[in-house]
Parts: structure tokens; sequence; C-alpha cells
């Protein structure tokens, strides 16, 4: 057959097209479990992590997740309970696009040593591309006593600071709420909070944005849990 | 073919695996391959993970095309190549998300991007579609250690001059808050040079390599 004929390109391209395809779906789907269950555990690996419960082996993650998680709650705009939805199931990538109104918040409740802890998931926008993270509130639902960030395609040295142990640090015993009970969120402040700021953490040098995008987040998931926070 | 007659290792052979190491290697000599150079040599851990995954790209599309290289057509060989080639490369990320998931993650977008890595193209190119499967196992296996030996080697400078560590693991001392408290260089006030950790001292690294290799290797010089 002539190589260089249409028709024996056309056929050549089939060929190889459908072996190729059909090798590339076998695999993706055969791996396809084995991926899950690491995003999953390293799910469950973040969440525990605010809790100050590090150092759990992927392996262990959902035996220690369901040690300290005492409720996973999906909750409503106006603070009741969706007891249809699964709250780990819901993914905030696609959930944050909906309305207020259509949107589910999932809520982790963990006990540590007696103590109950509020896990809010979040999720934002950086300079870039997406930022997400979890945040823990102590029993009174105001103090911080973790958080951690993670990102998709912040700067290297810059933007993508928000993953070290130095920031988020800084948000360990910072509250949500002023005297007045009223919501103030934490920031991140541009040239460094002034000492004493329980509403402020040092912004990163040079990641401003990505910095204002922590700021912006942490504000406006936590204002949606705010009516569940004052019934319960 | 005199191909079946030769020795698996003959002189011929041995220069495909040793050329692209020094005289022809694929970054410090071809300049090729250098975004991910650039990239993912800060640390010393993902570098090696970047080198192996390449290694396995460049010898596996290197057979493959030299298997089936009487019968590609001459008009769409670059997109045949470009499909084995982006192949390999998803099946390579789908595994080291599935067993290797860390290093998945530090990886990122970078094992995406070994589809675009002009030393695979250029190998296919230059020699897969002209010789044999075992020959191009041999420049598979040559160039893909050539570019990891720039990688590791850029990647050792990277780490340890920049965070003081190799494979994470704290070589130089452990530096604590105060001087006091600091163990090994860091208690004599040795500080870590964040310029290693950025982009450019990649570039500017992989500059003295060459200044060095070509300085020893004085056939690599250009005459004018």
């Amino acid at each position: 057959m002539n190589k260089n004929s249409n028709a024996y390109t056309f056929i050549f391209a089939i060929i190889i097209v459908t072996i190729i395809a059909g090798l590339l779906a076998f695999t993706a789907t055969s791996l396809k479990p084995l991926q899950d269950t690491n995003v999953k555990a390293e799910k469950m690996q973040n969440i525990l992590g605010t809790i100050g419960v590090t150092d759990v082996s992927r392996e262990k993650a959902e035996v220690e997740f369901n040690k300290y998680i005492k409720e996973q709650l999906a909750l409503k705009n106006d603070g009741q309970v969706d007891a249809t939805t699964d709250a780990f199931k819901i993914g905030l990538k696609n959930e944050v696009k909906k309305d207020d109104e259509n949107q589910r918040y999932p809520l982790y409740i963990a006990e540590k040593d007696g103590e109950t802890f509020y896990i809010v998931p979040l999720y934002g926008a950086g300079l870039w591309d997406a930022i997400w993270g979890y945040i823990a509130l102590a029993s009174d639902k105001n103090t911080i006593v973790g958080a951690n960030f993670d990102h998709k395609g912040e700067t290297p040295g810059l933007g993508a600071e928000i993953t070290t142990d130095w920031f988020q640090a800084q948000f360990k015993g910072k509250k949500i709420l002023d005297e007045s009970n009223n919501f103030v969120s934490v920031t991140a402040v541009k040239g460094g909070a002034k000492s004493g700021d329980t509403h402020g953490v040092d912004a990163i040098s040079g990641g401003t944005i990505t910095s204002d995008g922590v700021s912006k987040m942490i504000s406006e998931r936590l204002s949606h849990y705010l009516p569940y926070f004052k019934n319960n | 073919m005199a191909e079946g007659k030769e020795a698996l290792f003959s002189k011929q052979n041995k220069a495909l695996l040793s050329d692209p190491l020094n005289d022809n290697n694929p970054i410090s000599v071809q300049v090729l391959g250098i975004c991910s150079a650039l990239a993912i040599t800060v640390q010393l851990k993902p570098a090696v993970v970047m080198s192996l995954a390449v290694l396995f790209v460049v010898i596996a599309s290197n057979v493959i095309v030299s298997l089936i290289r009487n019968l590609i057509p001459g008009r769409i060989r670059i997109i045949v190549q470009l499909l084995i080639v982006a192949s390999l490369v998803i099946l390579v990320d789908q595994v080291l998300k599935a067993y290797a998931y860390d290093v998945s993650k530090e990886l990122s977008v970078f094992v995406g991007l070994i589809i675009t890595n002009c030393i695979v193209m250029g190998r296919l190119e230059a020699f897969a579609l002209a010789n044999g499967p075992w020959k191009s196992f041999l420049d598979g296996v040559g160039n893909g250690a050539g570019y990891a030996l720039i990688l590791v080697l850029v990647a050792v400078f990277r780490e340890l001059l920049g965070s003081g560590k190799l494979f994470g693991i704290e070589i130089l001392g452990h530096k604590a808050k105060t001087l006091a408290e600091s163990t090994g260089l860091y208690s004599l006030g040795y500080e870590n040079n964040g310029f290693m950790l950025l982009s450019p001292m990649a570039l500017i690294t992989v500059g003295i390599i060459i200044w060095v290799q070509r300085s020893k290797n004085r056939k690599l010089i250009e005459q004018h």
C-alpha cells in the first residue's frame, strides 16, 4: 500500500488513536480508586491539621478522622441543617459558583480532649488561580485555633508562602468577632499587623494579592456560618 | 542491515550512551529542556523524580517510535510522535497521582510539561525515526541521563545554598530563631541565600555549568 496516500494516512491515524485512547482509558479507570483515596485522605489530613492533629499518615487518615470528627453538617444560608446532603462530598469549587441561597456550607464539628471545635472549609481566589484551606474555631465560635491553606498556582516564594507554617501559625488565637460580637473576620495586613491586633496577621511581602485573597476568602466563607453559630 | 551482527555494546553503541553525558549534553550543549531545569530544581527530590519521569518518557517514546518508524506516514509523523509522547506523559502523571501523591503534587504542572520538553521530541525526530529499537533505547537512556545529570547538579547547588538541605535533610546544621540555639554553620552566623530559591539562579547555575564544562572540554568551543 502506498504509504503517502491519503487512505493510508487516515487508516494509520485511526488505528493508532484507537489503540492509545483504549490504553489511556484503561489506566485512568483502573487507577481512579487509588487516586480518589489519596485525595480523600489528604482532605482528612488537612481538616485534622487545623485542630492540631498532625503527623497522621495518609493510611491512617480515615481512622483518625472518624475518631475526632463527631459531626459533618451541610448548612443552608439561613443556618438550618440540610440533612439530605453529605457534607464531606460537597465540592466547594463548584459550590461557590451557585447563589448564596442554593449553596450548602459544609461544617465539621470535632472533639479533642473534651473540647469542641468547628472547622470551616474555605475556597477563594488568589492571584493566579484558586486558593483554599480550612479554619478551625474553638467552642466559643470566635477564637481561631488553627488554619491551613493551599493553592493551585500562586508564585513560589511569594503568594505560595500561604502554605508555610509561619503564615498559618499567625492565625492561632485571633478572633473573628469584636467585643460587641460583630463579625469582623481576620485580615492579612500589608506591612505587618500591629502587635495585639486580634483581627490582623502579617501579609506576605510581595504576595499582596494572594494575602488579600486569603482575607477575602476567610471573611466571605465565615460570614455564611454566622446564623448557625448564633443559633447553636 | 548490519545492525543484527553488531555487538550489543559496540563502540558505536557505547557512544550513544556516553555522548549525551558530556560532549552532546541535551541541556548544557544543545540547551534544550531548560524550562523544567529552572522550575523544579529548588529541591533535590522533585528534581530526581522529574529526571526519572523524563528518562522513562524519552526511552519509551524512542523505542515505540523506532518500532513503528517504517509504518508512520511522513506527513503526519510529528502528530504521531506528539500523540505517543503525550500519552506516555499522561501515563506517568496518572501513576504518580496514584502511587506517589505527594511528589505529584510537588511537580504539579511540570509533569504535563514533559510533553513540551524539546529533548523528547528532538530525540524522536533526530534519532528514533532513523534507527532501530535497541539503538534508540540506548539513545534514550543516554539523553535522559544527560538531562538528569544537569538537573540533579543544579538542584544540589540550589537546595544546599538556598535552604541548607539535601533531600530535605539539614546538612549545614539547624537554623533556630537565635544564634545561640542554632547548630553547625548557622551558629557562626551563616545565612541561607534566598536568591538560590528563585528561578533566575537556576539559569545562572546552568550558565556556570556550561562555562566550566567548556573550559574543560575545549572541542565544545565554537570556532569563528
